[in-house]
């Protein structure tokens, strides 16, 4: 049972991590618009391409 | 949406289609209804552009676009010199790359921000263009050599929604900052939390199965040193918090949640270092983890209600037209003009005002006459005339001839400035308002510090640590977890209610005091009337109705009107819904009326004195003169040269909820005032109208606050409902103050909590959502009181097993926030 001994500082270690991901990812504005991402991933536009060519005059 | 006597509804924005009108847009082959021009244009540009998507996944319509008038249109102009750009735009790395950020109005559901970011990036110059879905805010990267910013915000426009940009205020900085802040501790908090819990586990297990001392003292240290960084980081806003409060010889809640979270940490160090007892790491890492997710949703409240205020600000940039050397010349040409920001004029200048334009600082005419609309100083509802040598107050509207003004007094001189002095005087005054579970948490410190002191003294005995054991574990059942979630938990739920129907709390205490009020004063334009004149009906005069019908005439006024700003132009103006006649030889007399000729008849329109001067028979039936429709607020005639053709009713429109609101309020028995800076004969035709018991007119704005500091000295606690500048210094002394979406931003500024949805009556579903929250916050508290009045002298017997503890604490905290939950099913 030794081995707890050694998961204790990796477990350690790897929340330290997670918490620097964590933090970099509210640095980075993800957190600022939680409802956007939602709809906007329903509203693709691939499914019409010549949109965006008429849309550029 | 559609009526039953009119089954067409706008294809664009869903509002019935006028009978006559027949036009329509081509979408997908298919000849779809439209309203009006404006929604025509608007959505042929929508289909030309390829993004016709949006009929298909709009989930409500958008509002009815605004007409692109050209004066609209040179006003955007004003925002690409660069003195104004100043305010707003942020230079990039690269040369002539600018960024801004812009407040979209008009956005109703997923759809409208897909469209307005796809047609934003579709522009030729626009680098990178995001719309933020929740706050509505825009954040476009452009290339100033191929674009510039008025051609960006015209092209949002011309899809039916207003784009403008704006300086985000310094406080609302400070509340996102704080926002990113509170999720990196709760994020914090909740993982390390997860990873003490882990611990936590294995170390009750282990008290059943046995457990080897070696691990177990592992755990302690290992447990402390995960839960010094959340103490540090997470827990320390509590301690700041407590502290401020001792520091002002105050209890809040923050007091006993340190006083909690400070002993179970103390106690639980004290057992890491002997190696024996139990540790409370992980309660104080959930205890934190909780409290500041409860708190979180505080304060995405409070920016949400900032936001939304941010979004009043007026829409004409803070830009006057400065003439350049107009004391030598007395003339101006265009050569001569400039756009200048406000904050650079100086006493002296000479600035040009347009119709329709706000007066930048205080003045005096030099040159024009014209009528200016004052209400946001005076509360009245029409304009009033001003010529030469007359004042004119900075943050009037001059509505119908252009005007030269020499700026008088500026900044802290002028009169909004001694406004806002008021303003801050009120605010000190207001009464003191202590929330419920502040006031508790002062007792609850008392008293478990005495019960502490009790149990210390009783177990007490020189030889042992036993005392000192049974006082600390009796210390830590008592943390007050689901008393201090009581009320964030409830405050929260409401808030969702609240924004449903769009009444926007902006003080902490604005539910609570809701809930007490007795007595709701009501300011009358804008607040209790629309605040807009409407027209309200035709008098044909007999003698012409064979050759005129009443839209013949309405046409007639309207096509005189239609160059005017004036309210009641505008009112014909919108009334009338025909392509207008065109007019000659057009003369506005300022203050009396209107003349023209159209298809070679000369026409007046005005006011009576007008038409005696210019009609040969100024002749009207009695019943023009008698005081039918006592309840309008003027009267406008229109004549030929020969006689009088018709008279237009026409007024301020009471809100159609009004009348149910007032009735409500006085069915749950609370008093109703009427306080307004209007003539007497108006306010008390309103409130015989309404029902309103008490009302005081010809108010100015320190007027009325005295009038409700006097109700206040009188024990009562006064709701304020006001929408313009007059009302702000009673909304900021008043015990909870209300302002209108529509309002002035000094009056939102002031106020407690904002109506964004306009309409009064929700005013009394805020007030039963607030009395229901004030009821469940009772309830969370004497559960979690119960639950420590139960807990406490269990543990201080010593008849409380650690695990108990946490089991108990998590579970009178799950009740509560359950209990908080049932405010979500209101209905009215």
């Amino acid at each position: 049972m030794d081995i707890i001994y050694l998961l204790l500082p990796v477990a350690l270690i790897i929340v330290v991590i997670i918490i620097g991901i964590f933090f970099w990812a509210v640095k980075s504005d993800q957190f600022d618009d939680l409802e956007g991402p939602a709809h906007r991933i329903l509203m693709d536009d691939d499914d019409k391409p010549e949109a965006k060519k008429t849309g550029d005059e | 949406m559609n009526n039953s006597q009119d089954p067409v509804s706008c294809f664009h924005c869903g509002l019935p289609v006028p009978p006559e009108l027949d036009i329509s847009v081509n979408y997908h082959g298919e000849k779809k209804p439209m309203c009006c021009y404006g929604c025509q244009a608007v959505s042929q540009a929508i289909i030309d552009s390829g993004m016709d998507d949006f009929y298909r996944y709009r989930t409500s319509t958008p509002e009815k676009p605004g007409e692109l008038v050209p004066e609209f249109l040179q006003q955007l102009k004003a925002y690409d010199s660069p003195d104004v750009q100043k305010k707003f735009v942020a230079a990039t790395d690269s040369e002539n790359i600018y960024e801004v950020s812009l407040i979209l109005e008009g956005i109703t559901c997923a759809a409208c921000v897909w469209l307005n970011e796809k047609h934003l990036n579709a522009l030729d110059g626009i680098i990178d263009a995001s719309i933020n879905y929740s706050t509505h805010r825009a954040r476009v990267r452009w290339d100033n050599s191929k674009i510039r910013l008025s051609d960006i915000l015209e092209s949002v426009s011309r899809i039916g929604y207003l784009a403008h940009p704006y300086d985000p205020e310094q406080h609302q900085l400070i509340l996102e900052k704080e926002r990113k802040a509170q999720i990196r501790r709760i994020g914090l908090s909740g993982l390390l939390g997860m990873q003490l819990m882990i611990f936590a586990v294995a170390m009750y297990t282990g008290d059943w199965w046995g457990m080897e001392e070696g691990f177990r003292q592992a755990f302690r240290w290992i447990s402390l040193a995960i839960t010094i960084p959340i103490l540090l980081f997470a827990s320390s806003v509590f301690f700041k918090s407590a502290w401020r409060d001792i520091s002002n010889r105050r209890v809040g809640m923050d007091v006993p949640v340190s006083l909690g979270i400070g002993i179970a940490f103390v106690a639980s160090v004290m057992h890491t270092i002997k190696g024996s007892g139990e540790v409370y790491y992980d309660s104080v890492a959930m205890f934190t983890f909780f409290l500041l997710s409860a708190r979180y949703f505080e304060i995405t409240t409070r920016k949400q209600t900032s936001e939304a205020t941010e979004a009043l600000l007026n829409l004409t940039p803070a830009v006057a037209t400065r003439l350049i050397d107009y004391e030598n010349r007395r003339s101006s040409t265009v050569e001569d003009q400039e756009n200048i920001s406000v904050s650079e004029l100086s006493v002296g200048d000479y600035l040009l005002v347009r119709p329709g334009e706000v007066i930048p600082a205080d003045g005096v005419i030099v040159s024009g006459s014209s009528g200016i609309n004052e209400s946001l100083i005076t509360g009245e509802s029409l304009p009033v005339t001003r010529s030469v040598d007359d004042a004119v107050i900075g943050g009037s509207t001059n509505t119908e001839n252009p005007l030269i003004i020499r700026v008088t007094k500026l900044g802290e001189d002028s009169v909004l400035s001694s406004i806002q002095r008021l303003i801050d005087e009120a605010q000190h005054t207001k009464p003191a308002i202590t929330r419920l579970a502040d006031r508790i948490a002062g007792w609850f410190v008392s008293i478990l510090l005495s019960i502490a002191a009790v149990v210390a003294w009783y177990w007490y005995s020189p030889d042992s640590d036993l005392w000192l054991e049974i006082t600390i574990a009796t210390l830590v059942v008592s943390c007050p977890c689901a008393l201090s979630l009581a009320t964030p938990t409830a405050i929260t739920a409401a808030s969702g209610q609240l924004a449903k129907i769009g009444l926007l709390p902006k003080s902490p205490h604005a539910l609570e005091t809701l809930a007490h009020a007795t007595d709701f004063v009501f300011d009358k334009t804008g607040t209790l009337t629309e605040g807009r004149i409407e027209l309200q009906g035709i008098h044909l005069n007999p003698a012409v109705q064979k050759t005129l019908d009443d839209r013949q005439a309405l046409l007639i006024a309207a096509s005189l009107e239609a160059s005017s700003e004036h309210p009641i132009a505008r009112a014909l103006l919108e009334s009338c819904r025909q392509p207008l006649l065109k007019v000659e030889g057009l003369a506005h007399i300022t203050g009396r009326g209107i003349s023209g000729r159209i298809e070679g008849e000369t026409w007046f329109i005005g006011n009576r004195a007008f038409i005696e001067e210019n009609c040969r028979q100024p002749l009207f039936d009695a019943r023009f003169d008698s005081s039918e429709g006592d309840d309008s607020n003027g009267k406008i005639y229109l004549a030929s040269s020969e006689q009088c053709i018709a008279v237009f009713l026409l007024s301020d429109h009471v809100r159609e909820e009004a009348p149910r609101l007032i009735s409500e309020l006085k069915h749950l028995h609370k008093t109703c005032h009427l306080m307004t800076g209007d003539r007497e004969e108006n306010a008390r035709q309103i409130s015989r109208q309404l029902g309103i018991d008490h009302t005081l007119a010809d108010l100015h704005p320190e007027d009325k606050l005295k009038a409700v500091k006097a109700l206040q000295n009188a024990g009562a606690i006064v709701v304020m409902t006001g929408d313009g500048v007059n009302d702000a210094p009673v909304l900021a002394g008043a015990d909870l103050s209300i302002a209108m979406g529509k309002g002035t931003q000094l009056a939102a500024a002031a106020a407690d909590m904002i109506l964004i949805s306009n309409n009064i009556e929700h005013i009394y579903h805020g007030l039963k959502i607030a009395s229901k929250t004030l009821g469940i916050i009772r309830q969370n508290l004497s559960w979690a009181l119960l639950y420590n009045i139960t807990a406490i002298p269990a543990a201080a017997a010593g008849y409380v097993e650690p695990w108990m503890a946490a089991l108990g604490m998590s579970a009178s905290s799950l009740v509560v926030v359950i209990n908080a939950m049932r405010l979500n099913r209101i209905r009215y």
